[in-house]
C-alpha cells in the first residue's frame, strides 16, 4: 500500500480504490491519523466523526467489492459546519448553536452519502459564515498551513485549510460573498461557487439567502468537476434550486480552449491590487492565451459599488434570517427570564459573537422605517446595475479573468479591530456573487511564499466552461508544491 | 455619516439583542463608519432603475398539496430547552396584567 494516501486527489484516490491498491478503510484511516497529527495547529475542523466515517468506508469497501462503480465511492469529504449532519452536531460555529444536532441531513450531505463518500467531520468557519478570516469562529480561529501566522481567508477557511493541509481530500462550502474562493485562493486549493440554484440550498443554514450557494473545495480541477456532478441538480425541497440538465463536468473535462475568448476588466487590476499579484494574474492570463484563447478588453463599470451593494444587502437578509435564534426552538437556553422578549435578547446578546451582533445590527438598520428606500432598496437597484455590467461583458466574451484577493493572506489579527478594511478583502468576489454567477478560483502562483488566485467567471450555468478553462490553465502551470514542510516545521 | 445613541438602542430593541454599554458604543462608531462607506451609492442615478430582489428568472414556483412523511415529533423537539407534553414551553408572551 502507497504511504501518504492523505496526500491523493479524489480522482487519484478513486484510480487506487478501483485497482485495489488500498482500501477505502485504510485511505480513511490515513486521513484521521493526519487530522490527529496536524489539526491541533491547523483548527480546521470543530468536529471529526471518526467512528461514523470508519463505518462508512467499511461499507464503502463492501459496495466496491460487489463491483459498484460510482465516482465518490468511498472517498473521504469534510463538511462545512453551515451544513446539517443527522445526528452530528452542527453549529454554524456559533456559541448560540452549541449542541445542535439536526434532525435531518442537508441535501447536499444525502447526495454525498447516497455515492458512497465518507464523511470526516464538520470544518470550523466563520461564525454564520460571516467573515473573511476564519477569526470570527466562535469557538477557535483557524490557521492558514502555509504560514501558521496568516489567516486561511474566510469563512470556509476551515474547508480550505484541511483541504491544503490534506486533512480530508476535499471539502465542501458555501459562498455569500466569496466565502470559497476567498480561503481556496488564500490556502492554495482550487474553489468552486456554482452558479446561484445550482445546488439544492436545502440544510444549508441561511445567512443571505439570495446570495447562499453551495461550493467545493479540491486539490484540483478534476476533482472540483466531479465534486459538483454529484451536487449538481433540481431538488424539490429547495423550489430555487434549478432544473437546468447537469452535465458530465468530469467526462467532458479535456482542457482545450480554442477560441475561447477571455475578458479582463481593468476594474480589477486598478488602485489596491498589490502589485505582486497581478503580476501572477496576468502571467496566468498569459498561459490561457498560450493555450488557445484570446484576450478581450471589456469593462465593468459599477464593480466599485459591489461592496457598498453587498453590505447592505447581506446583512438585511441576515438580519431577517438568523430571527429564528432566539433560545424557542436549539441552542442555547436562559431560565431568568420573565417575558419571552427578555428571554430572546439575553440568549441573542449571549450567543452571537461580535461580527454576527455587526451585521444584525446593519441590517436592522438598513431595514428600518425611515432607512428602507434610502439603503436596502437602493442597493438592490444597484445590484441590477451590476449584473447588467455582466451581461454587456458576456455578449463579447466567454469567461472573464481576474485576482481572487487584493493581496496574499495577513497577520491573524491585523484587521480584526477595523471591519470596513476587513470587508475590502472582499471586493473582488462580491461582485459576481451578486450577480449569481459562476466563478472558481485557482492557484496562479506564491507572494511572500503565500499562494495567490486567479478568478475566472462566468455565465449563469456554463460552469463547464469555467471548468474547461480552469483544467487548461492547470494543465499549463503544473503541480504546485505542498505546504507540508510548512506546517511540519512550525 | 454620524449614529446617536438612541438608534443603536432602537436597533438593538427591534433585532432583540441585549447589549453591553460597550457594545452599544463602539456599535455606534462603527455602524457611523460602515453607513459612511454605504454613501457612495447616492452618487449613482438610479431612479430608473428595477430592483433586483434575486437573480434567477423564476417567479413563484407551486405544487400539489399532497401529504407526505414528515419528521417524527420527537426529533423535531429533541433540541428545544423546555419540553412540556409534546410541545414546546416559553416565558409568558402576554402580560396579564
Amino acid at each position: 500500500m502507497p504511504d501518504q494516501l492523505h496526500r491523493l486527489t479524489l480522482h487519484a484516490a478513486a484510480d487506487g480504490l478501483r485497482s485495489g491498491q488500498f482500501s477505502s478503510v485504510e485511505l480513511t484511516q490515513s486521513l484521521l491519523d493526519r487530522i490527529q497529527a496536524v489539526d491541533g495547529r491547523i483548527g480546521a475542523y470543530l468536529t471529526v466523526t471518526a467512528d461514523l466515517a470508519v463505518e462508512q468506508a467499511a461499507a464503502a469497501d463492501k459496495r466496491l467489492a460487489a463491483g459498484d462503480n460510482g465516482p465518490l465511492l468511498g472517498l473521504p469529504i469534510a463538511l462545512k459546519d453551515v451544513l446539517t449532519t443527522a445526528g452530528v452536531e452542527t453549529t454554524c460555529a456559533s456559541r448560540i448553536l452549541q449542541g445542535f444536532i439536526p434532525p435531518y441531513d442537508a441535501t447536499a450531505v444525502t447526495r454525498l452519502k447516497q455515492a458512497g463518500a465518507v464523511t470526516l467531520g464538520k470544518t470550523n468557519m466563520d461564525e454564520f459564515a460571516m467573515g473573511s478570516s476564519n477569526e470570527h469562529s466562535g469557538y477557535k480561529p483557524v490557521r492558514n498551513p502555509w504560514n501558521l501566522d496568516k489567516v486561511p481567508g474566510g469563512s470556509s477557511g476551515g474547508s480550505a485549510a484541511a483541504v491544503a493541509a490534506d486533512e480530508c481530500l476535499a471539502a465542501l462550502g458555501s459562498d455569500t460573498g466569496g466565502s470559497v474562493r476567498q480561503p481556496a485562493a488564500l490556502c492554495g486549493c482550487v474553489g468552486l461557487k456554482p452558479t446561484y440554484g445550482r445546488i439544492s440550498r436545502f440544510g444549508l443554514i441561511a445567512f443571505a439567502s439570495s446570495l447562499d450557494q453551495i461550493g467545493v473545495l479540491t486539490k484540483d480541477v478534476t476533482d472540483a468537476a466531479l465534486l459538483l456532478g454529484a451536487l449538481a441538480g433540481h431538488d424539490p425541497r429547495d423550489s430555487t434550486s434549478a432544473a437546468e440538465p447537469v452535465p458530465d463536468y468530469a467526462g467532458e473535462l479535456s482542457g482545450e480552449i480554442g477560441g475561447l475568448r477571455i475578458g479582463v476588466a481593468p476594474e480589477y487590476f486598478g488602485e489596491g491590487l498589490d502589485t505582486r499579484v497581478g503580476g501572477s494574474v496576468r502571467a496566468a492570463i498569459d498561459a490561457l492565451l498560450g493555450a488557445g484563447a484570446t484576450r478581450h478588453e471589456i469593462t465593468l463599470p459599477h464593480t466599485e459599488y459591489a461592496l457598498p451593494t453587498y453590505y447592505v444587502i447581506a446583512p438585511s437578509e441576515a438580519s431577517a434570517n438568523l430571527a429564528r435564534y432566539n433560545g424557542v426552538k436549539y441552542g442555547l437556553s436562559d431560565s431568568q427570564a420573565t417575558d419571552v422578549d427578555e428571554m430572546m435578547a439575553r440568549i441573542r446578546g449571549r450567543g452571537f459573537g461580535s461580527e454576527v451582533k455587526r451585521r444584525i445590527m446593519i441590517g436592522t438598520f438598513a431595514l428600518s422605517s425611515g432607512y428602507y428606500d434610502a439603503y436596502y432598496v437602493r442597493a438592490q437597484k444597484v445590484r441590477t446595475l451590476i449584473k447588467s455590467d455582466f451581461e454587456t461583458a458576456f455578449r463579447d466574451v466567454d469567461v472573464i479573468a481576474a485576482p481572487v484577493v487584493p493581496a496574499p493572506a495577513f497577520d491573524l489579527g491585523a484587521k480584526l479591530d477595523d471591519p470596513v478594511a476587513m470587508y475590502q478583502s472582499d471586493i473582488m468576489t462580491l461582485p459576481a456573487s451578486l450577480a449569481g454567477l459562476p466563478c472558481l478560483s485557482i492557484p496562479c502562483g506564491f507572494v511572500d511564499g503565500l499562494p495567490v488566485g486567479l478568478q475566472l467567471i462566468a455565465p449563469p450555468f456554463a460552469e463547464s466552461r469555467l471548468l474547461q478553462t480552469a483544467r487548461a490553465y492547470e494543465r499549463t502551470r503544473g503541480p504546485l508544491p505542498a505546504p507540508t514542510k510548512a506546517i511540519d516545521a512550525q | 455619516m454620524s449614529i446617536d445613541r438612541s438608534q443603536v438602542d432602537h436597533a438593538a430593541d427591534l433585532a432583540r439583542l441585549e447589549l453591553s454599554d460597550d457594545e452599544r458604543e463602539r456599535l455606534r462608531g462603527e455602524l457611523g463608519q460602515i453607513l459612511q462607506a454605504f454613501e457612495a451609492l447616492n452618487t449613482l442615478d438610479t431612479e430608473h432603475i428595477p430592483p433586483t430582489a434575486q437573480v434567477i428568472p423564476l417567479g413563484n414556483v407551486e405544487r400539489d398539496d399532497r401529504v407526505a412523511d414528515s419528521l417524527p415529533l420527537d426529533a423535531v423537539l429533541h433540541n428545544a430547552p423546555r419540553v412540556e407534553d409534546g410541545q414546546i414551553r416559553v416565558p409568558p408572551v402576554l402580560d396579564e396584567s
